[in-house]
């Protein structure tokens, strides 16, 4: 075993070599080491979080005709540290009659949802925290926190737009929620697993080509989760003025907004495990490195999506957005998994390209039908909101004509 | 190792912890606090039971999963209830909902 | 003590802890809260039975939904919320007794039992207890009418819920 084929085990063995010559007993080693592990992780993640920063500023002021921060440091990369200075040494407020621990709990309770999730992602071949055999489950577990935590600070802020924002949220995340466990469960039938490196593994071809329908509705139902544009009624500046975080100052809304940028990264992350092939890559399994690289591309470009996205679309309103998810996405979802798990089962055996390619066209014959019956929907409600208007008219000139 | 007590005398702790806030309590969302109590002192069992048991039979898991479908259940149900009573009669204390009907 | 006897121990401690706190706290939504922190001492002790699928479903559905739902509801109902007079009703002694009683009694009851300081054997190499349970869940010969008579009794709660809640226009 050499550092290039293993470098998480290649550190870890020396490491342990080092903690017993020093005189520790192998368990408590081992407890040592995976402490130390998930310390350098969550690390990773924290110092990952602060080049996002610069990203996210970056990218929107390309998308807005602008140059985005360019004054500190080469292309302004030093801008997140100016930052974080700035809301280290602003005054942390409680507001009067916020209901204290709460209130604090719940900045660091966003941060750890998100954390969380990286101990399932699989960075790399032999690069991930715990193979989970519920893995895609854990990514659900984890979103249900970070909903908590958006409620506890709408809650415990003592403020009526925070409740407001705290509101929508949950009604957002709770039905949300639905559709991607639904998706979810895609990948698992055709992985046949539930555990994320199981999945990347399984991935000979790609499923997004399998299941571009399942990518889309995937993507969708996480920008609900993750409560950015279109999506952002939680915090919509127009009209809640910061929503669930408005009595935050300092470092404690920095985390919320720290939160934000990782979750969608992750979710990045998640997207290109579950649908475009994770870590792999040429020569990935010989060199995890490489394997890691390919991740971050990935990674990259589906976090580069979520902002595309987001400097892109209106928001919706709350009316419009929980009848799109109950009357459109979840129903799909569900016909989606449906015949997904009946080809499965039909196709069971079958070579590789005849799978992947029923499994296409059964994509597709889901997406004609869906977008035949919108089609023919839209029609009733088109000729039903012009009939009683073309009448209206009619009797205007017809009675003008009586008139004369 | 964790000997099969330690998670019934836990169990028979939690169930106990929430019949008294079954008993005692006023408020109706507080009463059905202490109803998910219960239900997951049962889950503990079930599931201590299925682990120190036959591990070939998957039954205490099962049993558990039905637990959580019969308690999601009664909690959208007895909170739309809860709701319903609480928009007429301005009041979610148990004692005083006592009419049959109105 | 084994390292995991500790941890079950903690665990145990913040889940008695919290769930007193649920039946005594006066302000309802800090007892939702210390519900959540009972929810997920559960989710812990399900880690340590090697249940890992329940322990994440406790994530999902109690904390993810049941939780949620509760602080919903609280917060609906907040008038309410302002803590007027006593949480507990005037029988709250006889309530405390009864559930003493029932603690004394359990724990009687089991401790006869000559199972109750089993161990437990250790899990066979190479059994996948998900597959076995999601393959039970749906085989005629195991629990496939239970599992249909759940699904059709949360259909069944989700239109009563909707029924009784709706509010007339």
């Amino acid at each position: 075993m050499t550092f290039w084929n293993d470098p998480i085990h290649f550190i870890a063995e020396w490491l342990r070599g080092l903690f017993i010559g020093w005189g520790m007993s192998g368990d408590v080693a081992n407890v040592l080491i995976a402490l130390i592990g998930a310390v350098v992780l969550a690390s990773v993640a924290m110092v990952l979080d602060i080049l996002l920063v610069w990203v996210e500023r970056k990218v929107v002021a390309r998308f807005q005709d602008r140059l985005g921060p360019n004054r500190l440091g080469p292309f302004g990369l030093f801008q997140p540290f100016a930052d974080i200075l700035k809301l280290i040494i602003k005054e942390n407020i409680t507001p009067a009659g916020a209901d204290k621990v709460p209130y604090n709990i719940a900045p660091i309770l966003a941060m750890t949802a998100v954390l969380l999730l990286w101990a399932v992602l699989p960075l790399a071949p032999t690069i991930f925290g715990v193979d989970l055999n519920v893995g895609a489950l854990y990514l659900i577990a984890a979103g249900a926190l970070g909903t908590l935590a958006i409620i506890l600070a709408g809650w415990s802020s003592n403020n009526k737009f925070a409740l407001i924002g705290a509101f929508r949220a949950v009604a957002m995340m709770v039905s949300y929620e639905i559709p991607m466990v639904v998706t979810l469960l895609i990948p698992t039938i055709l992985a046949g697993t539930m555990s994320l490196n199981g999945m990347v593994k399984a991935q000979d071809v790609w499923f997004v080509v399998l299941s571009p329908l399942a990518v889309i509705i995937f993507l969708i139902s996480a920008v609900a989760e993750l409560g950015r544009a279109p999506f952002d009624l939680n915090e919509a500046e127009s009209e809640l003025v910061a929503g669930y975080h408005v009595e935050y100052s300092g470092m404690k809304f920095g985390l919320f907004y720290a939160a934000e940028l990782l979750h969608a990264f992750t979710f990045g992350g998640f997207m290109a495990v579950l649908f475009f092939g994770g870590w792999r890559g040429p020569w990935a399994e010989q060199y995890p490195l490489l394997g890691l690289l390919y991740f971050f591309v990935k990674a990259m470009i589906g976090y580069w999506v979520f902002m595309w996205i987001r400097y892109t679309m209106p928001r919706i309103r709350i009316d419009h957005m929980l009848a799109f998810n109950w009357k459109f996405l979840t129903p799909l979802a569900f016909v989606l998994l449906m015949v997904t798990a009946l080809v499965d089962k039909a196709l069971a055996g079958a070579e590789t390209w005849v799978y992947a390619l029923g499994m296409f066209l059964a994509n597709v014959v889901v997406a004609w039908v869906t977008v035949e019956i919108l089609r023919a929907y839209s029609r009733r409600r088109r000729l039903e909101e012009e009939a009683p208007a073309k009448q209206v008219i009619r009797t205007g000139v017809e009675g003008q004509a009586a008139h004369h | 190792m964790i000997p099969l007590s330690w998670y019934l005398i836990l169990s028979a702790a939690l169930f106990s912890l929430g019949l008294f806030g079954v008993l005692a309590r006023k408020n109706a969302v507080a009463i059905l606090l202490g109803i998910e109590l219960m239900l997951n002192a049962v889950n503990v069992n079930l599931v201590a039971f299925w682990r120190y048991g036959n591990l070939t039979s998957i039954a205490g898991q099962v049993f558990a999963i039905i637990v959580f479908a019969v308690s999601a259940a009664e909690v959208a149900v007895g909170l739309a209830l809860v709701i319903s009573v609480y928009r007429r009669r301005k009041t979610i204390v148990a004692d005083e909902i006592d009419m049959l009907k109105w | 003590m084994t390292p995991l006897q500790l941890v079950f121990l903690l665990t145990a401690a913040l889940t008695l802890v919290a769930a007193f706190r649920v039946v005594t706290t006066r302000n309802l939504v800090h007892a939702a809260l210390w519900l959540v922190v009972t929810l997920f001492g559960v989710a812990v002790l399900f880690v340590l039975l090697n249940a890992p699928f329940l322990a994440v479903v406790q994530v999902v559905v109690y904390i993810g939904a049941i939780a949620v739902l509760f602080i919903f509801a609280i917060m609906l109902t907040r008038r309410e919320m302002r803590d007027q007079g006593a949480q507990l009703n005037k029988g709250w002694w006889a309530a405390a007794l009864v559930s003493l009683l029932t603690f004394g009694g359990l724990f009687w009851l089991t401790r006869s039992w000559d199972g109750f300081t089993r161990t437990a054997a250790p899990l066979p190499t190479g059994q996948d207890t998900l597959s076995a349970l999601g393959k039970a869940l749906v085989s005629p010969d195991a629990f496939v009418l239970p599992f249909e008579i759940a699904s059709v009794l949360l259909l069944a709660a989700l239109v009563g819920a909707v029924y009784v809640a709706y509010r007339e226009k």
